[in-house]
């Protein structure tokens, strides 16, 4: 008797230590983000008092707006340091365009209930971040109803004003050659948009296409170091022609959150 | 700077501040934390060359390789010249999450030995025992501290650390910190668009004069384009850190903000008025946010501002000609830019704040580990660094030997001469903060004091929000705005009785898994009580 309670004793130590290690390491968003594995049909008629996508956009900055969307991928769930509330930044999408759900709060066990496909009505705010359309201060509630968008090609549009048409949404481009990640280096990527970055930091690197270079991100907390995008972007040759899929998102021009690499 | 919009937010699955409060108040997880029980550090009487030492240092720097480079060197030349010490850096772009990470390794006795960080920041560190290393016995100390016999490089004497700057890292009765780097916030202005609008800039800016202009620019042409840059795009007067520009307003009238002890004051008259003000003018389109907008630099440079407020550790990013910039170059415009302090209510006895990164040691059970964490610390206030590292940004020394040194003086005398090391807004950005060194202040640091500031960056940023989505400031909304902002940052749970050493954070429903975590604890006690009441009524029956 005394060995099992002795044991007994032990394990639950073991369990309470084990509890309060915790852990340190970064991290990512949605384990496996982006990556359509089933596809449903979007509903095309929206509930009362929802806007479609064309008043969405046509909607002033900073009005009110009601829209039904579908969770693409999410990123990482935060904790703001000093009130404690938690929020999370998504990618979403109906049929006709993509909307940015920005630190929509949200609990944790919340943003555990929002796999992708997830289709969700959305009141919030239409604003603006350095030309990043998006909802800010979002409050949602989860409706029936699922669907995965399939990528865009956009590969003709990459230079053209006719992209941010497509802002948020998931795209593909195709054939794209890998290129020095900065003048004079011969990596394909670096940490940071100015390589002062450390492993678990945004990888940024370049493409071209047709003779003009672009640069694409691996934004950490949409798909962190332990993903498989994460290392593949760190596999890259300069040289290597690869097709991309992400989400367009926008920062003083296209910035895409690239989720897929397939190296030709 | 590039593509991140500051996210003041923790990763969930670290939950850091519960992890410190249950490894601060479940006392019997001495395996798992141990930080409570750390022992007082005594500086010992020598160091200990005959051992090897392995620190980890957490620096932070601005998404700057330049940066980098010079912690690197720094690491290489500190080794080089105590080759008994290893020094492993990790490197962060985010404050924030430097204090989380911090908080989580307390909780499992895993800090690093130096660490870059803010006084604010230290101030919940200090909710533990012993966890951080006061640094006035090491200053003091005749072999190792300020100038000391033993040293191996030379260092700052004593009384070369900048006072004002020192003791920003008194919390309470002792220094936790070392100042890093010092900067303040500066205007960047277009000068050209300023005198465009028919006015002159002054040396020191007053509030009314920047309101004044800033409206002047708001205006628009017949054609519905704004007259001063023909552009469809035109916001006159953008902050970056309204927190701080609250703070400074509050400061330069001499209203309440908090005391010395926590008790919080922001919640007065001048407020108020300041967020009319704020109001007034957001309305009119003369005003906006980083958070609301941008980047003011990107504004800035795109023509489409007149007046941004930024750090001078922001200045390379300020400018035709900066350095550093997110946009295109099709985009940017031609412009004079002048720099100078932030807008005073009384030009004539300026105040403005004084902010940048500290460096704090954390306690270890080894005081001769602690010891080369604090060679490796002090290694940081040597001229190399120093001088270095404040080149690479508008960032101050923080001794007078490096700001004195010839050619910390040849650098500042350089400015204009290229548009990278000696770009000129950036050295008049550092001018500017050296010129006013003694009318830089600092708020009190408490444990909450984080969360006052967040707090008071957040009435501006609601206020501005709620203007542009057409809603009535008026008496009702700030008292609503007031009640909102004292709940969500708990600010009704601060106050004197929670100054260092003084109460606990309120921290609100514990998370299903500390839940747990605590539930195995009670179980634990549970079934040792029940195996030595069941013990002793067995030795009962066997005596009796």
């Amino acid at each position: 008797m005394k060995k099992k309670l002795a044991l007994l004793v032990t394990m639950a130590m073991v369990l309470g230590l084990t509890a309060c290690g915790g852990s340190s390491s970064g991290g990512s968003g949605d384990a496996e983000p982006a990556v359509p594995e089933t596809k449903n049909e979007a509903d095309t008629e929206k509930g009362e008092g929802v806007m479609t996508y064309e008043e969405y956009m046509a909607a002033e900055l900073e009005t009110e707006v009601v829209v039904e969307t579908y969770i693409q991928a999410k990123q990482e769930w935060l904790q703001d340091e000093t009130t404690g509330q938690g929020k999370a930044t998504f990618y979403t999408q109906d049929a006709d365009g993509a909307y940015f759900l920005f630190e929509m709060p949200c609990t944790e066990e919340e943003y555990n209930q929002l796999p992708a496909g997830t289709k969700i009505k959305v009141t919030g705010y239409k604003s603006e971040w350095s030309g990043e359309t998006e909802i800010t201060e979002g409050k949602f509630e989860i409706e029936d109803g699922s669907y995965i968008a399939d990528a865009v090609d956009v590969t003709d549009k990459l230079g053209t004003d006719d992209l941010i048409n497509y802002q948020n949404q998931y795209v593909t481009f195709k054939g794209l050659t890998v290129e020095p990640a900065a003048e004079g280096s011969e990596d394909a990527y670096m940490y940071n948009w100015d390589g002062s970055g450390d492993e678990g930091d945004d990888l940024y690197f370049n493409v071209s296409l047709n003779g003009q270079t672009y640069s694409f991100t691996i934004e950490s907390l949409l798909c962190g170091p332990d993903t498989d995008v994460y290392k593949q972007v760190k596999e890259l040759k300069v040289g290597d022609v690869v097709d991309l899929n992400g989400y367009l998102y926008w920062y003083e021009g296209p910035n895409p959150h690239i989720t897929v690499v397939t190296v030709q | 700077m590039k593509n991140k919009k500051v996210r003041a937010g923790l990763p969930c699955r670290l939950l850091p501040v519960i992890v410190l409060l249950l490894a601060l108040t479940c006392g019997l997880l001495t395996g798992c934390h141990g930080s409570s029980g750390m022992a007082e550090f005594q500086v010992p009487e020598s160091f200990d060359t005959a051992r090897q030492f392995e620190l980890t240092f957490w620096a932070k720097n601005d998404t700057n390789k330049t940066q980098t480079a010079i912690y690197e060197k720094a690491i290489s030349d500190f080794q080089a010249i105590y080759p008994n010490i290893k020094v492993n850096m990790r490197l962060y772009t985010d404050y924030g999450k430097i204090y989380n990470d911090v908080i989580t390794n307390i909780a499992t006795n895993t800090t690093p030995n130096v660490c870059i960080t803010y006084p604010d920041h230290i101030a919940t560190y200090l909710t533990g025992n012993n966890i951080v290393v006061p640094l006035d016995d090491l200053m003091q100390d005749p072999s190792f501290g300020f100038g000391g016999s033993e040293l191996a490089y030379d260092g700052p004497d004593s009384g070369e650390v900048i006072p004002e700057f020192l003791e920003e890292g008194r919390i309470g009765e002792k220094i936790y910190d070392l100042p890093y780097m010092r900067s303040t916030e500066a205007v960047y202005i277009n000068k050209t668009f300023v005198e465009k609008l028919g006015y002159e800039v002054p040396d020191t800016l007053t509030w009314d004069f920047i309101w004044e202009v800033s409206e002047a620019a708001a205006a628009k042409d017949d054609s519905g384009k704004y007259a001063v840059n023909g552009q469809n795009v035109m916001i006159p007067f953008i902050y970056k850190s309204t927190d701080n520009m609250l703070i400074q307003m509050l400061k330069q009238k001499g209203a309440g903000y908090s005391t010395d002890e926590g008790a919080i004051e922001i919640f007065n008259d001048t407020t108020d008025e300041i967020l009319y003000t704020v109001a007034d003018h957001v309305k009119t389109g003369a005003f906006s946010t980083f958070k609301i907008s941008s980047y003011p630099a990107n504004f800035m440079n795109a023509g489409q501002c007149v007046f941004a407020i930024d750090s001078t550790a922001g200045s390379t990013w300020m400018g035709t000609d900066a350095p550093l910039s997110d946009i295109s170059k099709d985009k940017l415009v031609q412009f004079e830019t002048a720099v100078r302090p932030v807008p005073q209510f009384d030009p004539d006895h300026p105040q403005m704040i004084s902010q940048g990164p500290s460096v704090c040691i954390f306690n270890k059970q080894d005081p001769q580990e602690v010891l080369a964490s604090w060679l490796f610390a002090q290694y940081l206030l040597t001229n190399e660094v120093q001088i270095a590292y404040a080149e690479t940004e508008g960032y101050v020394p923080v001794t007078s030997k490096a700001q004195t040194s010839e050619e910390y003086l040849d650098y500042l005398g350089r400015g204009g001469e290229d548009n990278a090391l000696h770009y000129q807004v950036k050295i008049d950005a550092t001018q500017m903060l050296i010129d006013n060194i003694s009318n830089t202040f600092t708020t009190p640091v408490f444990n909450g004091s984080a969360s006052l500031r967040d707090a008071a960056g957040q009435l501006i940023e609601s206020v501005a929000k709620s203007v542009r989505r057409k809603e009535t400031i008026d008496d009702a909304y700030l008292k609503k705005l007031y009640a909102n902002t004292i709940s969500l940052y708990r600010l009704d749970q601060l106050g004197s009785g929670d100054a260092i050493g003084g109460g606990k954070q309120e921290l609100g429903e514990l998370p299903a898994t500390s839940k747990a975590l605590l539930g195995i604890l009670a179980l634990t006690w549970l079934l040792i009580a029940v195996y030595f009441i069941r013990d002793r009524m067995i030795n009962k029956q066997k005596n009796g």
